[in-house]
């Protein structure tokens, strides 16, 4: 039964049928809708024995997700943006010790200058964490992705990130038909960790590793993460056989003669719109698993095609930008030309409008290796030349905004 | 009391072996768990093993073997768990520096959740890891009352990354970042915190300072942490002879000491509030305390600073009057 929902209500109830038993939340814009849909549930008594603890910091949510799923709870949590960062340590940290936490990221924009919306800053910038890291294209797959991020993470034993776009997808009503408690118990059932902390059968868990072993253990710990691309592969067919809904590592690719606009995320429905109405001439490729890397996907996906466009959602100042750099990887030897598009940074509408200038530039042969979709040349023009005049320290935002609200309308000091 | 023959000579303290077998120390039990079993790294005379021994054991004991504990990164982390060695012989998680109170927040949580509140939670850490960049992990596990005992053992720096300072640096000891050296050699005064009072200032149900030097008192208070739920915090004063310039073998004379000089007040407190503390039997001026050891050095000799520990022993003075530890005060 389809319901109007709102992506993190549809969240949280999902999340809540995948029966988590410890909860630790910290609030930060635009996850909040979820943990706070979780807590009440919990506090209602609607998940069982389900701890929600309020910790002080992202920091200690990831933290109190490790030692719970070292205790034998299946343990989730929810953040974006700063939150992500700051637990950066506990992330890496519960890749290594193996532990299968699952985690919803509201992706949003890293500061400063500060900026609550939607892009891919934050969860890009932990790709080399060890996370698995799956990425929502609409609320549908929001929803879908979470049983599998469950039954994903406790088969492979590595801890999953669900990206979902901050406020386009997050606070995003849209009919969705949330996948009933018997499917997600077919293809998730009850946690048995493999390793727990427990009296009867003592073991140390977190030992110190020197030179004599530490390669061979992240070795391993590659081999386990890209173990996620088969294990998903399998979780999503009988998942897709049940409810009907077939996700996959990419999304099927909207074919193509020449050029393929590679892409990930909430951006892909106006991006295929798009590339649908080229009647053939560009087509689509959609990750949705993004660690590991599809390379094998990707590469059999762009096959045939002459120019590749990535739609960066991020970008890596002083180089280029994380996706077009994994998929150079992935066609290294073929002669396809690559081009980085970043658009969509602290939440800038990437509009079907854009989207058709840029496939437009690019029929013409004329899109660059980097492009920034929609960059007012004007004000950023201006702010070089007053640089170059007078060079000072500081953030540039004051001089930006002072050219782009117009005076009366609020200034920044 | 003359002419009784002690065994711990100038200690004033009964040997075990007099006691009552029931009152004896967990550690003079054969039987005793051995939770952290010999052959690990740490060094001579160490104060944190020697307490860590204790703690741990005693816990097992009040538990009956129903216990997980969680490490903070440090030196009790590194010399007990070289891969593929361990010298633990319970459960125990490691996972990083300033998150252990998080992590065993977590692991009770998890307990609760999967119906195994039989088993019980030990935290532990050293100065740093607790005080400092731990604190806020810590000050949630406490405001939250989450059911576990953290155990901070503190040898007052950083020791295993080489003797810096930290938030429990006592003042004008000499670390690798507050070197003896300029006006006011070694640490400055007016600087570090009182963990323990920061601890009784969440209202937690049990905060306790305890000694390596009164391991029995030590003991104890592990099983009255035990007998309780909540949040519980004890702090043990562990001598590092490494960082401190002491000799291994004084260890447990200094922790005498300082108890006696009043520079650490030995104490429990209930629900915020000072219930007990451990009377001053011999009072000593801090000069006793702070000579044997080489971070002290500078404030000794012909160039010595007298003036500075005048007001160390200001400090101990005030410990003294706000706890009513002399024997004239009882």
């Amino acid at each position: 039964m389809r319901e109007q929902l709102e992506g993190s209500q549809a969240i949280a109830r999902t999340v809540a049928r995948c029966r988590p038993e410890v909860v630790p939340a910290y609030p930060i814009t635009p996850q909040t809708h979820i943990v706070e849909a979780l807590g009440k549930m919990a506090k209602a008594g609607e998940l069982g024995r389900c701890q929600f603890v309020t910790v002080e910091s992202e920091f200690a949510a990831m933290s109190a997700a490790i030692g719970a799923s070292a205790a034998g709870a299946r343990s989730y949590t929810a953040t974006a943006s700063q939150g992500l960062l700051y637990m950066a340590e506990a992330l890496f940290n519960a890749a290594g010790l193996g532990l299968p936490v699952v985690m919803t990221v509201a992706n949003r924009a890293i500061g400063a200058p500060i900026n609550i919306w939607n892009d891919h800053s934050d969860a890009m910038s932990q790709r080399d964490c060890g996370w698995v890291q799956l990425y929502a294209a609409d609320n549908q797959d929001a929803v879908d992705l979470h049983p599998l991020a469950f039954a994903l993470a406790e088969r492979i034993s590595v801890p999953v990130m669900v990206c979902v776009d901050g406020f386009v997808l997050t606070h995003a009503f849209e009919p969705l038909e949330l996948p009933s408690a018997a499917d997600i118990e077919a293809v998730l059932p009850g946690y048995e960790p493999r390793q727990v902390l427990d009296p009867d059968e003592p073991v140390t868990i977190g030992a110190m590793v020197g030179p004599e072993a530490f390669t061979e253990v992240r070795f391993l710990a590659d081999r386990q993460l890209r173990g996620a691309d088969p294990a998903f592969a399998e979780l999503a067919r009988g998942y897709g056989e049940r409810t009907g809904r077939l996700l996959a590592a990419v999304r099927p690719p909207v074919p193509a003669a020449h050029t393929v606009v590679v892409a990930l995320g909430s951006v892909l429905g106006t991006l295929e719109e798009v590339a649908s109405a080229t009647d053939g001439a560009v087509g689509v490729l959609g990750l949705v698993m993004y660690r590991p890397f599809p390379a094998d996907a990707v590469r059999a996906a762009l096959r045939d095609a002459d120019h590749v466009i990535v739609l960066e959602r991020a970008f890596s100042p002083g180089a280029s930008a994380p996706v077009t750099a994994d998929v150079r990887a992935a066609l290294a030897g073929t002669q396809a030309r690559i081009s980085t598009v970043v658009c969509g940074l602290g939440g800038r509408p990437v509009t079907r409008a854009a989207l058709h200038d840029l496939l437009a530039t690019a029929d013409r042969g004329e899109l660059g290796e980097v492009t920034f979709l929609d960059l007012n040349d004007d004000v950023v023009g201006r702010e070089l030349y007053r640089q170059q005049q007078a060079p000072r320290t500081g953030p540039t935002a004051a001089n930006l905004l002072r050219d782009v609200v117009p005076a009366g309308r609020g200034s920044v000091r | 009391m003359t002419g009784v023959k002690f065994y711990q000579v100038g200690s004033r303290a009964v040997g075990n072996r007099l006691l009552p077998l029931a009152e004896r120390s967990v550690q003079a039990d054969p039987e005793r768990r051995n939770s952290l079993n010999s052959g690990h790294r740490a060094c001579q005379g160490c104060g944190e093993a020697l307490a860590a021994r204790y703690v741990v054991d005693a816990a097992v004991r009040a538990t009956a073997g129903r216990l997980v504990a969680v490490n903070a990164t440090g030196c009790l982390e590194v010399f007990s768990t070289p891969f593929p060695e361990s010298s633990w012989q319970l459960p125990w998680l490691h996972s990083l520096f300033a998150n252990a109170a998080s992590t065993a927040s977590g692991v009770a949580a998890a307990l609760h959740a999967t119906g195994r509140e039989d088993i019980r939670v030990l935290a532990q850490g050293g100065d740093g890891g607790t005080v400092d960049i731990g604190l806020a992990c810590l000050s949630g596990m406490f405001e939250r009352n989450d059911d576990v005992l953290y155990v901070c053992y503190d040898n007052q720096a950083y020791m295993n990354t080489g003797v810096q300072r930290s938030g429990a640096t006592p003042p004008t000891a000499r670390t690798a970042t507050s070197e003896a050296v300029g006006a006011e050699p070694g640490n400055r005064f007016g600087t570090g915190k009182d963990m323990p009072r920061i601890a009784m200032a969440h209202d937690i149900p049990y905060v306790a300072t305890a000694t390596v030097a009164e391991l029995h008192d030590l003991e104890a208070k592990v099983f009255t942490a035990m007998s309780m739920h909540g949040a519980r915090y004890l702090h043990v004063f562990s001598p590092c002879p490494l960082g401190w310039g002491s000799l291994p073998a004084d260890s447990v004379r200094l922790a005498r000491l300082v108890q006696r000089s009043g520079l650490f007040p030995v104490f429990e407190a209930r629900d915020g509030t000072v219930t007990a503390a451990m009377p001053i039997r011999a009072r000593v001026p801090v000069e006793e305390y702070l000579r044997p050891q080489r971070r002290f050095a500078h404030l000794f000799g012909a160039d010595g600073r007298p003036d500075l520990i005048a007001r160390l022993q200001e400090l101990a003075d005030r410990n003294i009057a706000r706890y009513g530890i002399t024997e004239e005060q009882r």
